[in-house]
This record gives structure tokens, sequence and C-alpha cells, in this order.
């Protein structure tokens, strides 16, 4: 990790949505009187949504005046989670996990797919369809390594099936979320003994009369 | 109370007391750099450390510790905290050297060396090598404001700046960005610090990473005199140290005195250093032919002799301006009323208050410490912010504690604490007498000079009184009538009775054209006198009242002789000389003594002690230095005055980095006054 600043390019202004304005009148609505900084968290990240997956200095000073806040404040929020993007984002904004179990399982191979594809670190791709950050744990290490694309994961990641996944969102094909790997949630993998199909039916949660070896 | 065992030794302290303050409690010192008393606690820099028997296994921070959530021994013994064992010393080195893994070890070139936290207490507790063999962490420098240079590298996060902007100051200026290892502390985008306390978090910072720029690179502590003395920028009087090298003035730093400023000074009494230096006027000058000449001190006593026989009493006058000390007021009164004239004040900016009305009428009765009894305040006609930064501090501190109920009549503005906004003029005063008694205990109001120095100011002060006795502000045990001054002179004059006589002129009368010959002024710089009057100016600076003198005859500042001065509350403090005046400029006192020979009316002293002597035995509550004389309540005016105007209240401080001749005379006060009215952007975003 390293200092994260706002971007240069900053747009004049920013205004939510009508209707992030009323969703986030409702959050600001489950704290108390005079509590209602404790809805900054969901405000910036509506915002964020709102704005491409990326926070504009006038997002974050709307924010601090929506909620009765100083500007630093909510900046220092902002800064703190790295899932705040202070910089613009690709349409397809990877976020690579890089800790332990990944690792051990290969992100480093994915990475390097990364590096190849995308570019550095943060960087938005010419063609402005996707940017890269390696974060740290993002839970799903049971799947390994994987990647988190926008709000979705894509676990059990190989170079090939990674570069395959890059193809087809640049392509606009539809693409399958979770793992890349035919698996079923984070059931035990290809090479053990037992599986969710083997007990669950071929989707894996249909339930055992399903299968029809057991009949 | 709760018993606790500290080192070995068994003591009572109250149970909400932390750790930390029962090993201070014990005599014990804890080390220490995010903990500040008068902070909230952070526990973040983990310095405090101590091995605490009944708790967790591991050492406790002791500032964020209670006494009162340890548990006692199993059979109810005591628990016991240890604050020298082997492990207390063990993770306080260890600590030590976390913080001196980013730490850029650059005492040598460090303003902060000699007079820093952390070189302090590495010589206890830091280790004579580094095991961190990686590069050191650097930090950009943000700009925070022309009065606090940063220096980003050095800083070790303890937040007590962002404690202190966000807490005392009320301006929520600063914060900490990014995370981990990566946090900064800066303001929002490099903006200018907006607090008139900002000078303040270079004196809470324990390390060199805010340090004050204009004192940047000048001097090291240990090379520098220090004379406690008193502020005179505005009416609180805050306890200062005037630190001195040779005959020069480097910094001014806050001292404690709970009952005044606690520990913090505004930047105005703090930076107005370099004013002392500039504009200064250093030998006497006497007009001739309309043009202002040098001329020696018999020389100008000669222009004034010839000029004062040629005058009646009568048509002689004396005015005191907002700097000067009790004893010059004295020793000039008694020269003027020697030459026959009733024409005295120093009341220059035309306010209705009079000794006549008693001294509760004039004085913050409730005592600045007292603000934090109060459960309700009244600001009427003023803007506590800018008038006495220090005092509004106070104000919000209480606020910050809840139940206070807080109303403002006059000028709208940021206090940096919410109130309720009645009214801007008269008629909203008028308005709130009829609310009859308040459900309040302790109700306080805090009226302004803007409310009484306009032509109906008296017919405001004693609708104000009237109120005051009727709401229950003013009762049994409780004064909560409460006058707020901006020049540190004036409570002095007015309890030496620097006012009209009978028949005497006022401030205002004896300005206008051809109603005097011949008008002493004592630093009274912010009035015009209009063409006509000989002028003897008897001041520091070259000010507006010089520029218009006849004679000038060079004085003394208020760093530069010994002078007593009595703040808004009534609180009698000498101010100490710590340097000698510039060169043939003398101790206003002095001017006064030799001035009265020349002219024939010798004044009955030799030296400051017997005119001090004399002063005390005219006014005998000068006796009780450093103390407040409570006033009489009773004597309080009700029912006097005239017609109120409608004419809204206006502010009494325009700008408030440029309220006197020392603060305009420095660039430093300008650059503040500039980067507060928006008028520059500061060079270091230029680039």
């Amino acid at each position: 990790m390293s200092v994260r600043r706002l971007a240069e390019n900053q747009p004049a202004s920013f205004e939510f949505t009508a209707q992030n304005k009323a969703w986030l009148e409702k959050q600001i609505a489950k704290y108390p009187d005079g509590r209602q900084a404790s809805a900054v968290i969901p405000a910036l990240w509506q915002a964020q949504k709102q704005n491409d997956y990326w926070l504009p200095k006038a997002a974050i000073e709307k924010v601090a005046a929506m909620l009765d806040m100083p500007v630093i404040r909510v900046m220092e929020v902002a800064t703190f989670y790295t899932m705040f993007n202070l910089e613009p984002v690709g349409k397809y904004f990877i976020q690579m996990c890089g800790t332990t179990p990944c690792m051990l399982r290969g992100s480093d191979e994915i990475k390097a797919v990364l590096e190849r594809r995308v570019g550095e670190q943060r960087h938005v791709t010419a063609d402005g369809l996707f940017s890269w950050l390696e974060v740290e744990c993002l839970g799903a290490c049971c799947n390994a390594p994987m990647v988190q694309i926008n709000d979705d994961y894509y676990e059990d990641l190989t170079p090939q099936n990674f570069e395959r996944l890059l193809d087809d969102l640049a392509a606009g094909r539809p693409v399958k979320k979770g793992s890349q790997a035919g698996r079923v949630t984070s059931e035990p993998g290809p090479r053990s003994l037992t599986s969710l199909q083997s007990f669950y039916g071929a989707d894996g949660i249909s339930g055992p009369l399903s299968d029809p070896a057991r009949k | 109370m709760t018993k606790i065992v500290i080192d070995g030794t068994e003591l009572d302290v109250p149970a909400d007391y932390t750790l930390l303050q029962a090993c201070e409690a014990a005599g014990k010192e804890i080390p220490r750099f995010c903990y500040h008393e008068r902070l909230s606690i952070a526990g973040n820099c983990r310095m405090c450390l101590v091995e605490v028997k009944g708790g967790p296994p591991k050492p406790t921070a002791s500032c964020a510790m209670s006494v009162k959530d340890l548990r006692p021994g199993p059979n109810g013994e005591p628990p016991v905290v240890l604050t020298n064992s082997p492990m207390v010393k063990k993770a306080r080195e260890g600590v030590m050297e976390f913080l001196l893994i980013n730490h850029p070890l650059d005492c040598p070139i460090c303003d902060q060396g000699g007079e820093c936290d952390l070189q302090d207490q590495a010589m206890a507790y830091g280790v004579d090598s580094s095991r961190f063999h990686e590069n050191k962490r650097a930090v950009a420098d943000p700009y925070i404001g022309p009065l606090v240079k940063t220096c980003m590298t050095r800083c070790i996060k303890c937040t007590r700046c962002v404690r202190f902007t966000a807490e005392v100051a009320g301006t929520m200026d600063m914060g900490a960005m990014n995370r981990g290892e990566d946090v900064e502390i800066t303001t929002y985008l490099e903006s200018a610090m907006t607090s008139e306390l900002s000078g303040n978090v270079a004196d809470i910072c324990p390390v060199g990473a805010l340090l004050p720029k204009p004192q940047n690179f000048q001097a090291r502590p240990w090379e520098m005199n220090k004379t406690q003395s008193i502020d005179v920028m505005d009416a609180v009087g805050s306890a200062i140290r005037i630190d001195t090298r040779g005959r020069e003035v480097m910094r001014i730093l806050p001292r404690v005195n709970d009952l005044v400023n606690e520990e913090w000074i505004s930047d105005k009494a703090r930076q107005i250093v370099d004013g002392l230096k500039r504009q200064r006027l250093d030998r006497a000058y006497v007009r001739v032919n309309g043009k202002l000449q040098a001329a020696s001190w018999s020389q100008a006593f000669a222009a004034i002799a010839a000029k004062a026989q040629a005058t009646q009493g009568a048509r002689i006058g004396a005015l005191a301006g907002d700097l000067a000390s009790v004893e010059e007021m004295f020793a000039l009164k008694m020269l003027v009323e020697s030459l026959g004239s009733q024409n005295i004040d120093c009341r220059q900016d035309g306010v209705k208050l009079d000794p006549k009305f008693g001294r509760a009428s004039y004085l913050f009765n409730t005592t600045i410490a007292g603000i934090e009894q109060a459960d309700a305040i009244m600001i009427i006609g003023s803007n506590p912010r800018k008038e006495a930064p220090v005092l509004n501090a106070r104000i919000r501190k209480r606020w910050r504690q809840g139940g206070l109920l807080l109303g403002l009549i006059g000028e709208k503005a940021d206090l940096t604490y919410d109130y309720n906004y009645l009214g801007a003029d008269p008629a909203a005063l008028e308005q709130f007498a009829s609310h009859g008694a308040i459900q309040k205990e302790r109700p306080m109001f805090i009226i302004g000079q803007a409310a009484l120095a306009r032509p109906d100011g008296l017919a405001i002060l004693s609708l104000a009184a009237k109120i005051a006795k009727n709401i229950g502000v003013v009762k049994d045990g409780w004064n909560g009538f409460n006058v707020l001054h901006t020049a540190a002179a004036r409570v002095g004059g007015l309890d030496i009775g620097f006012t009209p006589g009978e028949g005497g002129l006022d401030a205002v009368a004896m300005t206008n054209p051809g109603a005097l010959d011949m008008l002493f002024n004592l630093g009274a710089d912010e009035i015009d006198v209009a063409p006509g009057a000989f002028v003897v100016y008897i001041g520091s600076h070259g000010d507006r009242g010089a520029h218009r003198a006849d004679v000038i005859l060079p004085a003394a500042a208020y760093t530069e002789q010994t002078g007593i001065y009595v703040n808004t509350e009534g609180r009698v403090q000498y101010a100490q000389r710590a340097c000698f005046p510039p060169g043939e400029a003398r101790e206003g006192w002095a001017i006064l003594r030799a001035l009265s020979e020349a002219l024939g009316h010798k004044l009955p002293f030799d030296s400051a002690d017997m005119l001090r002597a004399k002063l005390e035995a005219a006014h005998p509550h000068f006796v009780n230095y450093d103390h407040a004389t409570p006033a009489d309540a009773d004597a309080l005016v009700a029912g006097k005055g005239g017609a109120l105007e409608a004419r809204p209240f206006g502010r009494v401080i325009d700008d408030y980095y440029l309220t006197n001749p020392i603060a305009r005379a420095s660039a430093v006060m300008a650059e503040c006054s500039a980067v507060a009215s928006g008028a520059h952007a500061h060079k270091e975003a230029a680039e």
C-alpha cells in the first residue's frame, strides 16, 4: 500500500441522483438524531458506485455537507479505506488478492497476467476497460487464487482461464461468476474423493435424491 | 476513592483516575507522547506502558486504563501497578525503538532540539543503535498556515494536533489521512488553519513535526532567557513566557494558568514578536514647520513645556490607549489633573462603561474559570472568538460538556459552537427581557464592546443589568453579569478612574475639532484626533497616533517595562520586563515623571515602586496581584440610560490580526490577515 491522494483531474461538481439521495436518506434515518455522521461509509460507497467506481473531491465534499461533517473527517475515511478509489478506475476494476493463501496457490502468475495485459497497478488501460490493484485477503481462501472484478468474485484462477475471462470481459461476452474451474461454491476440489455433486446432485444443491447413482 | 498499590506504595485515588494519573499522584513519572491532560485520550503512542497485576498479562497503556477497571487480588488486595519493573522498561524500549524506526534523527537541524519530548525520552528508553536496515519513510510537508511550519517525516502520529483543533480550537482543521505506515497529518487540501489558536499545535507537538514558522532556525531554547509575563493583545491577560536573546525578543510561549488561559494563547499573543522590532519609536521627535524632526529629550520637553504654559488647564486633555499599563495611566492622570484639567479618558472606542456605576458594571464577574460552572450563556454584542480566542475556547470547553444553553444577540458568526440566534439589535434584547426567569441554576451574560461602544451603550448596559437581576443572572452567590473587554488597558483604566472628571470631556469630545488646545496621547492609536490640538504622543510604535503627533516621546512596549494590567475579570497582573526598550525610548512612568518636572508640576514619586505604592494607597485592590477581587453586584446599574437605537450591534474587531499598533507593525500578522481574508494564496501551493 502507499499514500493515496485525490486524482489530479476532478469533475467540477457532484450530485447524487434522486434515487441515490432517497436511498441515502433512508440510511441516515437508521441512526439516532445527531448521529447522522455514522452513515458516512454507506454514503461514500453509494457516491463511488454512482461515479464509475471512484470518488472525486466534489463527492467527498458533497457527502460532508449532507452529513454535516467537517470535510477533513470524510476525507480521513475516504483515504483510510482502500475500497474507496480516489482515482478513476477501468470499467472492469480488478482487485487481485495477493495474501498468503492466494500467493501459495499461484496469485503471482495471475499478477503476471495483469501486469502484462493491463499494466501497472492503478493504471487504466487506453481503452478504459481495465485497471487493477493488489489487495489484502478478500476472504475466499478456499477458492484461491481469486480476484474481485467490480462487485463479483472470480475464483480458482489459472493464467489460462483468467486470460480467457479477461478476453470475454473485453469482448463483452457473458462470463461465469464464482469458480472458473467448475467448482460449486467452495466444495472440495476436483482431485478430492468427495464432492457436493456426489451427494447433492449434478448442480450440487438439489439434494441426495437427485443423484441417479443413488437410486 | 479506590486503593491501589503503585511500586509498593499503597495510596487512595479517585476511582475515575486513569492509571497514568494515579501514578503521577504517587509521584512516578510516566513517559508519554499522545496523552495530554487537556485533550481526549487517544492511547496510540503506547509509551506510557506499565505492568499491572490483576489485569491482562501484558503491558497496559496507563493513559487509557482506568483505576476502577482493575480487578482486586484473590483476597481482595488492592490492584498492583509497577512502573519500573524490567518488563515495563523492556516494553517502553520496544515502543521507543518502533517510534524511532521512521523518525529521521535529525536533531542537529531540528528546532525542537533541546525541548523535544522524543529526544528527552530517548535518553531514558532509547537504544544506542538501530536494528532497522530498511529505508525510512519520508513524508511530504503540507502547508497548514502561516504560523506553523511542518516537517512531517518527524511526525510520530500522536494526533495531539488533530485532537486540539477538533476539541479545543473547534475548527476541525487537521486530520490524519491514509492509514498504517502512510498516515499523514495535514489540513484539508493543505489549506491554512482557520483557528485563532493555531499556534498552539506547535507547542503540543511532542516532536519537531510542527514548529512555529516565524521562529524557523532562529534560536536554540537554551540560548534564551525566560521571563514570565502577561499578554496584552486582548483583555484576557493570558500568562506568557517571553524568551529573549540579548536585547531581542525571540518568541512568546504560553504559561499554564488554569484560572485564565489554561495553557493556550492566541496567535496574536504568540506571533506579534516581529512587531516589537518594526516601526519602533526609538527617539524623540518634534514637529517643526509641519514636519516631524528628530530631537533630544530636552528639546522635546521644552517644546511641550512652552505649549503647556500657553494653554489653560481646561483646554488640556489626556487619552490612554489599549496597551497602556496602569502605572502609566495613573501617572498621566496625576500630571494632567495637576495641570488643572478634568479631560481624561481611556475609552477611545467611546464605550459607555464608567467606574461610577460600580466595578461590577464593567468586569467579567463570573471569572473565566467560572464559565465552566455556567449552565446558560447569553452573548450580547460580542464575538468572543475574535475578541478573546482563549476565553472562547473556555466557552467551547463548557459547551462540549453538554447541558449548556447558548444564545447570541448580535452579529452572526462562527463561534465554534452552536447557539440559539435571537437577533442582531437591541430590540431582540428587549424581547428577551420579557421571557421571565429562566430555569437555569447559573446563567450568565457576556456583553461585548459592540453593544456598549455606541451612543445608546449606557441604555443597553442598564437594560442588560435589569434583565440580569430579573431573570436570575445576578443573585445570591452567583454573579453572571459579564462584560468582555477587548483592550488590555481598559479595566485598569476604569479601576483608577481614568475617565472624565467633573465637567471633563470624554474621548470622542476631546478629539472633536476645536475641543482642546493640547492633548497627551498615551498610545491611543485607534482614534483620529481632529486638527488643531497640539498632540504629545507617548508610545512605542509609529502608528496612527504618532503620525498625528506634534511631539513624540518614545516609550517602552509591554515586553520592555514592568507594568500592571487588569484583565477583563479584574485580575491584577504584572507584565514583566524581558528586555530593554530600543534606542532612547524609556519606560512610560519615567517619561511622565521627567516630563512633569519639565512642566513644573513634579509628580510625587522617584521610582516605579514609589508610584505603585501611591497607586495601591489610592486603589487598595491593586495589592492583590494575580487575584480577581469580586465586585459588589448590588451596585449594578439598572434603569438608567436612555432610549435604545434600532441599529443592530456591529462588530468591534474587523481584522483579528491587526487590532493594535504592535500587531499592525508585524509582518507575520499581516500575512495571517491576508491569508484569513483569502487575499492571496500561499506561496507553497502556487509552485
